[in-house]
């Protein structure tokens, strides 16, 4: 059938095109042993510098993380990882602060440059303030003044550890526990680098806060930690964007995220994730296990995840809101793609504490080629939680008869006044969509392009401008429309 | 992971010592299969909560009570306390059990047409043992559904309905499965047998009832093998006692073109499950689910369901309803698979839930496993209370409060019974769900 396989030559130039960004840069890398032990924990936080109170914690997140097993529950198969194959350390040489980007290593602009992020560009026209993040230590930190004038700390982690001990210990692991999960331990006892960022009371962070991650080192798994904290009355909208090199071997990022709202804050935490997926026969790929977790702990605060899930050969990611203050609010808007052999299963998590708490989910789930999306999500509402409210909406888009898209929510309501309500929908694009669009003298490849969009425009309309811009170029869909 | 002293332990060796009295003894693919079940069943164990199936239904205190099998001579006080749910709406075909015992003094099977047959699982283990054997555990339930080996390792009776390619019933067929009043708790494992040869037609209804307030288990399972073009229409009452542990097992085998169409009341119980797992084995089955439950107190009444789609070109329909009060807790696992080559699929899901009090509380898990791309999935389930303003509404107009809670409930519920195609049928369940509704705001408050 014609239509088919111009669907399938679609998709193709869609997600399953050779990836652009699959290439190695060549720096010396500072490396900790291959393997996992207390000594290397040990070496990570003195490597750092860290304070005896954060080896403890690492310490004791790795004795726990010995007794716990990997979680299988997940609709996601994958060969075991060995622990003991990867380094868990690596930095690039010149770890020295730097004074002005000239003095950053030209091999790491240049890989910046290829990225399509050129600094001292995004600097002028988007306004961005970016703290890159290439493999585990920040190498280059702009618009730090800018922030410092409004009282605002953005920086990497480690500095955070030496700058602002005080709010780190306090707020580190009190979003998520070391002991929550197997990857989350894992991340608590190696955790590398990541960002900072804490906005004082009543301030309003005068540009969007973004930090590209990037894996390049072979065989180093990646652990991100990042820790936003809102105090109160003030807002932040903080962009995260991923693109990493190709490679045969699989490589794990099993990152934290923890956000803390307080009263009346506001936090809009936006993801593009375009790690590679490994190649069409499944081979490679980035395994992407990650912990995101909000705290609406004020009252009126409101935490909003956004994600756009293009790469990666397995995703296993519920970015959720804990409502814990009355009348706060959590959303999450997703858009996860697989194409090939890529694996996802992911969704959230809304835990309805405080009085009139209200969440909404809105996901978007697109399989093609044999690729497995699950949406799983849990929205439970607690005896005290007067007044709840949550919509929750999950569609698939399946595109070709070897895939698959799956939809598993668990709600759990223990009060009476809440209202909760979920659909979800499964279909195709229809060929009287297809037909409609071809009859008006579109090609085949535009109408997917422009319904693939439509299908997912409630999502890409709450990212920021600057991501908008690449999420739509990871979806290669333009214009508007819409899938009835 | 075997837990060290298994809860399975007491029933295994209770098997040991019944097994050369259970019936059909002389026949070895029976004996092989009961043995094969309770070692199955050995091995799984009671589930726990860390069962994915098992996560909202928690089997506590089912395991507290270690339950015997029944007296070899059932009570004779039974025939009163069944009167109150035989159909009254149109005469049937009925066969009583109580205590999992075959009861011909209260039974009525009356005349049926050539072709069909209602006898008993005893009676057929002895007349036809080889038209059993390949319905009998044939499929992977006892694999992996613990209750289903355990009903499989110990069933002794169970009402047989078969129908031969093109017989039509005009009256239904009642199997009503009463437990008498017992101080010692007692399991019954009652297994039924629905079998709609091709082009067949009929509709049955088993009721699952209970006297007193002890303490029982009823394990039960139904097999259904619904052939090519037949059409059944199969429907259940769940009205067990108040302190009855219940358990079902229905599976459902569907062939090209048939029709099923199900429904099943709760209102009884403390701890109740009833699951249904359908599949479609052929193209252009139509296959409708729906439900009601209504649960007070502490009742536990969880519903989980499984429609298989193995097939193109399949149509089915599922919405289950439940009202909660009191400390009332609900499940609802509703899993809708679409393999491969089931393109054209068209399945919809729809679960809803009333909560009535402070305590009660819903968990609901609406699942689609989707790998076929030209289909149509969807569902969608609601957890809400009482519309105020509907309560407004009809208070404004001079209705007191508990008749307008009470027209609100049976307003939400009510609509679920319209998918009982039977009308009989339809007016028998709404009358034993009639009767849990009024006994709650009954006077009204001011």
């Amino acid at each position: 059938m014609a239509v088919a396989s111009d669907t399938a030559k679609t998709i193709e130039s869609a997600t399953g095109g050779d990836y652009k960004y699959g290439f190695v840069t060549d720096i010396d890398m500072d490396f900790a042993p291959r393997g996992l032990n207390e000594d290397i924990v040990r070496f990570i936080s003195a490597k750092k510098n860290e304070p005896d109170w954060l080896l403890e914690w690492r310490l004791k997140s790795y004795r726990r993380w010995l007794t716990m097993t990997e979680p299988r529950w997940a609709r996601v198969r994958y060969a075991a990882i060995d622990y003991q194959a990867a380094y868990y350390y690596a930095a690039p040489k010149s770890t020295e602060l730097l004074d002005s980007l000239d003095e950053v290593d030209p091999e790491l602009l240049r890989t910046y440059e290829k990225l399509g992020i050129p600094l001292e560009e995004q600097k002028m026209l988007a306004g961005v303030a970016v703290d890159a993040v290439f493999d585990s230590v920040s190498v280059a930190t702009t618009y730090k003044e800018k922030l410092a004038e409004e009282g605002i700390i953005f920086c990497s982690f480690s500095e955070a550890v030496q700058t602002q001990p005080e709010l780190v210990r306090k707020y580190l692991g009190s979003v998520v526990p070391y002991s929550d999960n197997f990857y989350a331990t894992l991340n608590s006892a190696v955790f590398s680098d990541g960002s900072f960022v804490y906005i004082p009371r009543g301030v309003r962070c005068p540009m969007e806060l973004s930090t590209y991650f990037r894996i390049n080192a072979e065989n180093t798994g990646q652990f991100e930690r990042t820790l936003v904290i809102a105090d109160a009355g003030s807002y932040v909208s903080y962009l995260e964007g991923c693109t990493a090199p190709m490679r045969d071997e699989n490589q794990l990022h099993a990152a934290v995220v923890e956000l803390v709202a307080l009263d009346d804050a506001q936090i809009k935490y936006s993801t593009v994730q375009n790690w590679y997926p490994g190649d069409k026969d499944g081979k490679g790929g980035i395994f992407n296990f990650v912990t995101k977790r909000g705290a609406c702990r004020g009252v009126n605060s409101k935490i909003s995840w956004t994600q756009i899930e293009t790469g990666s050969a397995i995703t296993w990611k519920y970015p959720s809101c804990i409502l814990q203050g009355d009348n706060s609010v959590g959303e999450f808007y997703s858009v996860a793609v697989t194409n090939n052999h890529q694996q996802a299963d992911t969704g959230t998590k809304m835990i309805h504490i405080g009085k009139n708490t209200r969440s909404t989910i809105i996901t978007k789930g697109i399989s093609a080629g044999k690729g497995q999306n699950t949406y799983r999500g849990q929205v439970k509402i607690l005896p005290g939680a007067d007044g709840a409210r949550n919509y929750t909406q999950c569609d698939a888009l399946l595109i070709g008869d070897q895939c698959g898209g799956h939809t598993i929510p668990y709600i759990e309501v223990r009060n009476p006044t809440a209202h909760v309500e979920h659909e979800a929908t499964t279909s195709k694009i229809s060929d009287d969509q297809l037909f409609y669009c071809m009859q008006r003298g579109l090609s085949a490849e535009d109408a997917i392009s422009m319904i693939v969009n439509g299908f997912c425009k409630q999502v890409l309309m709450e990212l920021p401008m600057e991501f908008a811009v690449e999420a739509q170029k990871l979806l290669d869909i333009s214009l508007e429309g819409s899938v009835g | 992971m075997r837990r060290e002293h298994p809860f399975s332990a007491p029933y295994v060796a209770q098997f040991t010592r019944a097994r050369a009295t259970l019936p059909g003894r002389g026949l070895p693919w029976l004996s092989g299969l009961r043995d094969r079940a309770i070692e199955r069943f050995s091995s799984l164990d009671f589930p726990t909560p860390k069962v994915e199936e098992w996560k909202f239904t928690n089997l506590a205190p089912l395991t507290k009570t270690v339950f015997g099998p029944g007296p070899a001579k059932a009570g004779e006080d039974a025939g009163d306390a069944v009167q109150g749910f035989l159909m009254e709406e149109t005469p049937c075909h009925l066969l009583v059990f109580v205590d999992g015992r075959y009861r011909p003094r209260l039974s009525a099977v009356g005349d049926l047409p050539a072709g069909a047959e209602v006898t008993t699982l005893a009676a057929a283990l002895k007349a036809r043992p080889d038209m059993l054997e390949s319905h009998l555990g044939g499929g992977t339930a006892i694999d992996e559904k613990p209750f289903v080996a355990l009903n499989t390792a110990f069933m002794a009776d169970g009402a047989v309905l078969t129908l031969e390619p093109g017989v039509a019933l005009d009256r239904p067929v009642h199997f009503l499965y009463m437990a008498s009043a017992h101080e010692a708790p007692v399991v019954t494992h009652p297994r039924t047998l629905v079998l709609a040869g091709r082009g067949s037609a009929a509709t049955v209804l088993e009721s699952y009832i209970g006297a007193g307030s002890r303490t029982y288990w009823t394990n039960a399972v139904t097999d259904v093998v619904v052939d090519e073009g037949a059409a059944l229409k199969h429907y259940r009452l769940q009205a067990e006692g108040a302190k009855a542990f219940h358990i079902a097992a229905t599976e459902v085998r569907l062939a090209r073109d048939s029709r099923y169409e199900s429904f099943v009341l709760a209102v009884g119980g403390r701890l109740a499950r009833n699951e249904i797992a359908a599949s479609l084995n052929g193209i252009n089955i139509d296959c409708r689910l729906s439900g009601a439950y209504l649960a007070r107190d502490r009742q536990h009444i969880d519903n989980t369901t499984l429609i298989d789609h193995a097939q193109p070109e399949c149509h089915s329909r599922q919405v289950y309803k439940g009202v909660l009060d009191g400390k009332a807790h609900a499940v609802f696992q509703g899993k809708i698979v679409v393999r491969p080559q089931a393109q054209k699929t068209d399945a919809h899901q729809l679960n809803k839930n009333l909560l009535l009090s402070e305590t009660a509380r819903v968990d609901t898990k609406p699942e689609l496993e989707i790998h076929a791309d030209d289909v149509k999935c969807s569902h969608g389930a609601s957890v809400g209370e009482l519309d105020t303003e509907a309560l407004f509404y009809l208070r404004a107009r001079g209705i007191d409060a508990g008749h307008a809670r009470n027209m609100l409930i049976e307003a939400f519920v009510g609509e679920t019974f319209e998918h009982i195609s039977s009308p009989p049928m339809r007016a028998h369940l709404e009358r034993m769900a009639s009767s849990w509704l009024p006994s709650r705001h009954q006077g009204g408050a001011p």
